[in-house]
């Protein structure tokens, strides 16, 4: 079943644009075929698999399996709809309930088991070295000078280990994984076992035989503190230092229209490499343009729509799947067989494309740079010479705004971006632009070439809709040959690992004398 | 045509008899050579063997001498006059093709289609 709905906010322009352009075509098939796609983009359309004999009922009457109302319960028909629903307004619903039940009780778990354990571990030292003053203040020895050269000791190690904690661990959250992780886990299961243990043998051999030696109770806190700092020393090597050193090169394709990039990574567990993924991805791939790829939609449509199966042998064909099969192995004989000129189609198809993007973009610039022209940015020594009419960057953007307008978005409507840019952010961006002084070809840049999508608003991020499938375990490290899915919306992102290779390398040695050159010789002497 | 060092080298060769001409005060025989041990034998367009040092024929004047003695271009010089041309210098050739004193010079020259032609008529009569 395949179900297509779309927006229909900009394909009621695209309709639009298309129907206004019918000069060119070549023949009333094309014209046909064409005022059926723009109807179909703005339709639901549902295709079931051509299964149902439609002729067989009709030949055997006296059978009882015979459905007389086999008209009406057959589905073939693709029907409009007026009340679609869209698959943005799907999405919008889903991620406003999500916000407000909050998955971030999750985080704030996590946040509240790590603060706690980080008290534990900061006053565990202090408590260490306060205790013997409370419980048996008059059986204590005094300190000594080495056991107060201690004390500083600990007071700057507590200290440095304070900063060290909060620069690596209280850092905002870049995202939630599915699964926890599992190197966080360990750590802070070790410190714990790490503490704990101490503090038990703190309580049997200190607490409970009241130990005068002060300077060895200090002592014992030093060490504590010596190996916390170590541990904070692993979770630095463990956490951040060992996916540095790049071991695999991922390779990234976009599944809807094949845009690809490569990255290498560390030794990462899988859920780690994709939020790394998703993060180069924000940065780096184009914005995902759904609009684009509707062309290739309707030629596949039209294919499919060429030929129609018909099984004249009645239902006395048992098995379905082998009914499916042999249509559709018959399908793909006919369609091979048959002379297909859609190529030409496409060909002549793109090539008034490009045209027309051409002359847009001419127009486009022309307009741009003539409404620059109109605005000058007034000097020191005018401001206050002349305070009338002056306007600030919002109101000269809207002053010269109209002047470009039509000119922008018959342009942005031909390239099928004008979703990407509402009217305010174009003015915000011009208003931008002429604050920082740019020329007209600065100001067009980021609406000639598709940017990152970072560059465009927010809910164009979906930064919230990721779904990581994969086969393997999601806190299992990258394997040479790995691959998973991180499904977004309306697109998916492959992502497959390669291993770098183990590189073996010999060396040679080049004399400097060894250079020595002849001339070459081939002389041709007559007699 | 390629050799193994330490080992006499076998070729069929044919006789060919130049007559030197007197043109004003050089006598010349109407062909140009080329190679030798201390030329660049991989640039030699008529050997077969690229490390094959000898000296060949490269061009040969229409009508001149050699043309009327026979003589092809790309065939390889093997002797001239009794003395050993596979092993000599560009230059040594050159001495030894145009002796004043000489007025005839006589070569033994290898090509191909010579090799050729004896397995072919050898196949034809086998020895019974």
């Amino acid at each position: 079943m395949d179900t297509e709905s779309t927006y229909s906010g900009y394909s009621y322009y695209s309709g639009r644009s298309r129907g206004s352009h019918r000069h060119g075509e070549r023949s009333r098939d094309r014209h046909k075929s064409r005022s059926k796609d723009s109807r179909s983009e703005k339709s639901v359309t549902i295709n079931t698999p051509p299964a149902e004999p439609l002729l067989g009922d009709s030949s055997v009457r006296g059978e009882q399996v015979q459905d007389d109302n086999w008209g009406e319960t057959t589905t073939a028909v693709t029907g409009t709809s007026e009340h679609s629903l869209s698959q943005e307004d799907i999405v919008r619903i889903t991620k406003d309930l999500e916000d407000s039940v909050g998955l971030d009780c999750r985080r704030y778990l996590t946040r509240t088991v790590a603060v706690i354990l980080g008290l534990l571990v900061f006053l565990t030292p202090l408590a260490f070295l306060v205790l013997p003053h409370l419980l048996w203040p008059e059986k204590l020895q005094s300190c000594g000078t080495a056991c107060e050269g201690l004390f500083i000791s600990v007071a700057f190690k507590l200290l440095i280990l304070l900063l060290a904690v909060w620069a690596l661990f209280f850092r905002p959250a870049r995202a939630g994984l599915p699964r926890v992780f599992v190197f966080r886990a360990l750590l802070a299961v070790l410190v714990l076992l790490f503490v704990v243990s101490y503090w038990l043998f703190y309580g049997v051999r200190i607490l409970d035989s009241q130990d005068e030696n002060y300077q060895g109770i200090v002592q014992y806190a030093v060490s504590l503190v010596d190996a916390l700092l170590f541990i904070h020393y692993l979770a630095i090597v463990l956490l951040e230092l060992r996916q540095l050193q790049p071991c695999f090169s991922l390779c990234v394709t976009r599944s809807t229209d094949g845009e690809t990039r490569h990255y290498n990574l560390g030794q990462l567990s899988i859920q780690r490499a994709a939020l790394a993924i998703i993060e180069h991805y924000y940065c780096d791939f184009p914005v995902h343009n759904p609009a684009l790829l509707s062309a290739s939609k309707s030629r596949a449509a039209k294919h499919l729509a060429g030929l129609k199966v018909y099984n004249v042998d009645g239902p006395g064909n048992n098995a379905a799947a082998g009914l499916v099969h042999s249509q559709s192995r018959a399908m793909i004989a006919a369609a091979a067989r048959r002379r297909d000129t859609s190529h030409n189609d496409l060909y002549y198809e793109e090539a008034e494309h490009e045209r027309r993007v051409r002359k847009r973009k001419a127009r486009l610039v022309v307009a741009v740079e003539e409404a620059f022209t109109h605005i000058k940015r007034m000097q020191e020594e005018e401001q206050k010479k002349a305070p009338g009419d002056v306007m600030d960057p919002r109101e000269a953007a809207q002053a010269i705004f109209p002047s470009m307008a039509r000119a922008l978005q018959k342009y942005l409507r031909t390239t099928k971006q004008q979703h990407c840019h509402s009217m305010e952010s174009i003015q915000q961006h011009l208003a931008f632009c002429i604050t920082n002084n740019m020329t007209p070809k600065a100001f067009l840049e980021s609406y000639l070439n598709p940017g990152p999508t970072l560059q465009y608003s927010r809910d164009h991020w979906l930064a919230r809709q990721w779904t990581l499938i994969s086969e393997a375990s999601v806190t299992s490290g990258l394997k040479d040959g790995s691959l998973f899915l991180l499904k977004c919306v309306d697109f998916s992102l492959v992502v497959s690992a390669k291993k770098i290779p183990y590189i073996q390398m010999s060396e040679e040695y080049i004399d400097p004398k060894s250079h020595k050159f002849v001339l070459r010789l081939q002389s041709e002497t007559s007699v | 045509m390629s050799f193994v060092p330490g080992q006499p080298v076998t070729a069929v060769v044919q006789r060919i008899e130049i007559q030197k001409l007197r043109q004003g005060e050089n006598l010349i025989l109407g062909f140009s050579i080329g190679g030798g041990i201390d030329q660049d034998s991989g640039q030699n367009p008529f050997s077969e063997d690229k490390t094959d040092k000898g000296i060949y024929v490269t061009r040969i004047t229409p009508g001149g001498p050699a043309d009327v003695a026979g003589l092809k271009m790309g065939d390889k010089i093997m002797q001239v006059n009794g003395w050993d041309m596979t092993m000599v210098t560009h230059d040594q050739a050159r001495k030894r093709l145009t002796k004043k004193k000489e007025d005839v010079v006589r070569l033994l020259v290898t090509r191909k289609s010579l090799e050729e032609a004896v397995k072919h008529s050898m196949n034809k009569y086998p020895r019974q």
